[in-house]
């Protein structure tokens, strides 16, 4: 059997600095400050230029998640390793996906950025983090305890491809009705004029990077939520390593292009309001632990045929249509005046979901 | 005499925290651990190791690894 070189400690480490060194280029060539690759906050733009939710300021159909889709697609065709999968508790799946996007837009980022704000200065990320620690540590004792959403099973090879098919129908919608300048609308599709929605690096870069991520991503596992969840449970540092190498390798870059800016108040896309930075990721990591990976992670896996992991990125989206909709998302200014509640609530879901779900495995 | 877990069809850490509970319960002998990605053939593989066990044998068939610990 071909030892695959991506899996070793060297390979997650090695694709860590990869992300790590690309992200803040992104940054560089056009993407939000802190923001070079944000999974959450990427499907949240696609949700806007999808008209599902109409904030204004963050409307874009980010090219980078379609590569992280396609290019892990790619990865296990050319590894043998894609495996079309479906039926574990999808409607479940969904619903974390929700509130794992509804967790994460109060606090203002996925993990990724959570690391890339850290790597950027960004002294709020720290209680991001903490939260994020703290649900995948709570979602460790629900592991523990029989939590498992059942098996799957395996499926026809078109089911595996319907994200991967979603994806290749948004990227040609963006090249039937590409952004015109000054304007909010082309054809079907909704842009930004202003706010981060119109910050973005050249498509062809993003869609590039995209891809290179996605294969990477593939092959090596690599997973934020994983990481802690490893660690926490098995006291193993496999992902982790790759994880910190992400961060030091964005901040070693963010560096050298000028891009850290140590502090709290004015970064980049952030708030300040600690409380609701640790308890939006205390909800978006418990989520992600139930689901089983991190919001990039769900992408590779329905890269690779993973129904289930699909369901998780549609309710993301979703989510973010609620989150804006419903004003529970977060802006510079602070929390939206439902995130709270919302927040509540997704934690009284997820104590549903972990309680209630230990069915024997038989 | 080898035990099995059948972990098909399920998502990480399902299939590692299966094999380590099983570990756990024989201290020793063999386990034959049933899987369906390699995802999971390289984890159960890496907490097997981490624990002391060897992976003997990995077989393939169709879609679907079938691991050979022991200790």
């Amino acid at each position: 059997m071909l030892k695959n070189f991506f899996v070793t400690r060297w390979g997650i480490i090695g694709v860590g600095c990869f992300i790590g060194a690309l992200a803040p280029l992104l940054q560089k060539l056009g993407n939000p400050g802190n923001m070079g690759i944000c999974v959450a906050c990427f499907e949240r733009d696609i949700a806007g230029a999808l008209g599902l939710h109409r904030a204004g300021v963050v409307q874009y159909m980010r090219p980078e998640i379609i590569g992280f889709v396609l290019g892990s697609l790619i990865a296990a065709y050319l590894f043998k390793e894609f495996r079309p999968r479906a039926g574990s508790a999808p409607i479940v799946r969904f619903v974390l996906g929700v509130f794992a996007m509804i967790g994460a837009l109060v606090f203002l980022g996925c993990p990724w950025r959570a690391l890339l704000r850290l790597a950027g200065g960004d002294g709020n990320a720290i209680f991001g983090l903490l939260g994020l620690t703290g649900g995948v540590w709570t979602g460790t004792l629900f592991l523990k305890g029989g939590y498992n959403l059942g098996r799957a099973q395996t499926s026809h090879t078109s089911a595996g491809w319907i994200l991967p098919l979603i994806m290749i129908g948004f990227l040609l919608l963006m090249l039937i009705f590409p952004q015109i300048e000054g304007e909010n609308k082309s054809g079907v599709l909704f842009y930004s004029i202003k706010g981060p929605g119109v910050m973005h690096a050249p498509l062809i870069i993003s869609l590039a990077i995209g891809l290179a991520i996605g294969f990477l991503a593939q092959r090596s596992r690599f997973c934020t939520m994983g990481a802690l969840r490893d660690l926490i449970l098995f006291k193993q540092i496999h992902l982790l390593s790759g994880v910190i190498a992400l961060a030091v390798s964005a901040f070693i870059v963010n560096l050298i292009t000028g891009q850290f800016h140590p502090g709290f108040a004015g970064q980049a896309v952030a708030h300040t309001m600690t409380l609701w930075n640790f308890s939006g990721m205390v909800l978006a990591g418990l989520a992600f632990a139930l689901a089983g990976g991190c919001p990039g992670r769900q992408l590779f896996l329905a890269g690779e045929g993973d129904g289930d992991a699909a369901i998780f990125v549609i309710g993301m989206i979703a989510g973010a249509a609620f989150a804006h909709n419903f004003g529970l998302a977060s802006s510079p200014a602070g929390v939206g005046p439902h995130g709270i509640a919302a927040v509540t609530i997704g934690f009284l879901v997820c104590l549903f979901i972990g309680f209630t779900m230990r069915k024997k495995i038989v | 005499m080898s035990t099995t877990v059948d972990a098909r069809g399920l998502s990480c850490p399902q299939p590692v925290l299966m094999t380590l509970n099983k570990i756990k319960e024989i201290k020793k002998g063999e386990i034959i651990v049933k899987v369906d990605t390699d995802t999971s053939r390289e984890n159960v593989s890496r907490a097997a190791e981490s624990q002391g066990w060897e992976v003997a044998d990995i077989q393939k068939q169709e879609t679907e690894y079938q691991l050979t610990l022991q200790k």
